[in-house]
């Protein structure tokens, strides 16, 4: 155990906290909720990462820039693993995410709104007024509608209020 | 898996995990061709992330069957370096494009179906493909509620997108009964618990496909006539000119890397 070579894990935390998502830089990827887990495996500094998305592009982006970040550091052994299960979701994010999110121009996502699976019972809500009440992170007005499901990124959804006419996007629930 | 589990059982598991890759694989690319050409900016972002979630499932897939195969190839390996006969995707997913309409039915019928093998795959007695599984269904069930909402809206739209809908549903119908053609390496997957055999399936995605084509307004063709092949490697035409596409770069410039 080479315990110079070692860091409390609490600060590998803090670190962890100032590295920015590579699409959403306004918030970090703790924030986000990606990071799983942190712990030394002897003198390896093992760092557990979920994907946002499976085909999500800045996946690769990030592991960089948590291992630059890590490496800036001091830490000389890392191993950052993949970890899958239990499966990423919104409810993950920090509360400060949300609200750095809303800050930045983007509706955080909103509880209850996911796509469940039941598409027949979902389709009448689908269809027309299929709006569920995001807040319109500009002016705060509930009257907004849903543009497409998909947006810049694959995490948010398009949408555009009609109180104060902005498109904006939506931080989609999964 | 324990250490017990057959030689047969595993070729079937990687006969499945080759399948369901290459169906993601194969529909994701279909998907890829439209970036630039869609009707509008939102539908052509909305069918691109929908490639991308495919395509990285493709990788989840791939991956696995790689080392379930153990020959050391990886899911880029799998997805560049086979030739047509290889495929295990249905005949479905590999069909042309046709008009904005055909993409949206052919995305839909898929749709149904995926969200109905991934709900069932959340169970798995394999941890591996329940992960996967787990992960994926977020998404699938994102791309249903888009596909559907679509097929509602364009059915039940004008007279020429109604009739470009039905002229889908009727060129397509036939390729997808495929989706639940069970053969002896998905009764035997089956039997371990591992995936459901196709067939039972289907219940479930009569329910979801007759209720949207009824709000839609368009009517399934009566024919139960089964175009299949893809899953045991016969296929249509149309992958060769996919996999030209696909392939080029990784068979032109082997192990080329930006």
């Amino acid at each position: 155990m080479g315990a110079l070579a070692t860091f409390p894990v609490e600060r590998v935390w803090d670190w962890l906290s100032a590295v920015p998502d590579p699409e959403i830089p306004v918030i970090s990827v703790t924030d986000l909720g990606i990071v799983r887990d942190v712990a030394w495996d002897d003198d390896t500094l093992v760092v557990a990462v979920t994907p946002t998305y499976s085909g999500c592009p800045a996946t690769s982006m990030i592991n960089l820039d948590i291992e630059r970040a890590l490496r800036e550091r001091g830490v000389k052994k890392l191993r950052l693993e993949r970890r899958l299960s239990p499966p990423w979701t919104t409810d993950w994010i920090s509360r400060e995410g949300r609200e750095k999110l809303r800050a930045y121009g983007i509706a955080p996502p909103v509880d209850g709104s996911a796509a469940d699976g039941r598409i027949v019972a979902r389709i009448d809500s689908l269809l027309g007024a299929g709006n569920l009440q995001i807040a319109c992170p500009r002016c705060g007005s509930a009257q907004t509608e849903k543009i497409s499901q998909f947006g810049s990124t694959p995490c948010k959804a398009s949408y555009r209020c009609r109180a104060c006419l902005e498109p904006f996007d939506y931080f989609k629930c999964i | 898996m324990g250490a017990s589990t057959s030689a047969a059982d595993q070729a079937a598991l990687h006969e499945f995990l080759m399948r369901t890759g290459d169906n993601c694989l194969i529909l994701g690319h279909r998907l890829s061709e439209w970036c630039g050409h869609s009707p509008v900016l939102e539908e052509d972002i909305a069918l691109t992330n929908t490639a991308l979630d495919l395509i990285g499932q493709t990788q989840l897939w791939l991956g696995l069957a790689g080392e379930v195969e153990g020959e050391g190839r990886t899911a880029d390996n799998l997805a560049y370096l086979r030739d047509a006969s290889e495929f295990r995707n249905v005949l479905l997913v590999e069909r042309s494009n046709g008009d904005f309409g055909r993409t949206l039915m052919r995305q839909f019928l898929f749709d149904a179906w995926h969200l109905e093998l991934l709900k069932a795959l959340q169970s798995s007695s394999d941890a591996r493909i329940a992960a996967i599984a787990a992960k994926a269904i977020k998404e699938v069930s994102y791309h249903l509620e888009r596909s559907a909402d679509l097929v509602v809206r364009l059915g039940d739209g004008t007279v020429e997108s109604r009739r470009r809908m039905q002229n889908a549903l009727e060129d397509l119908w036939t390729y997808s009964g495929e989706l639940f053609v069970t053969d002896e390496a998905d009764k035997a997957l089956a039997s371990a618990g591992v995936a459901p055999t196709p067939a039972s399936l289907k219940p479930n995605w009569d329910a979801v496909v007759q209720r949207v084509l009824a709000d839609a307004t368009l009517k399934a063709p009566a024919s139960g006539y089964v175009h299949r092949g893809g899953k045991r490697g016969v296929h249509t035409e149309h992958l060769g000119h996919v996999l030209a596409e696909m392939q080029f770069l990784q068979r032109a410039y082997p192990n080329a890397t930006w």
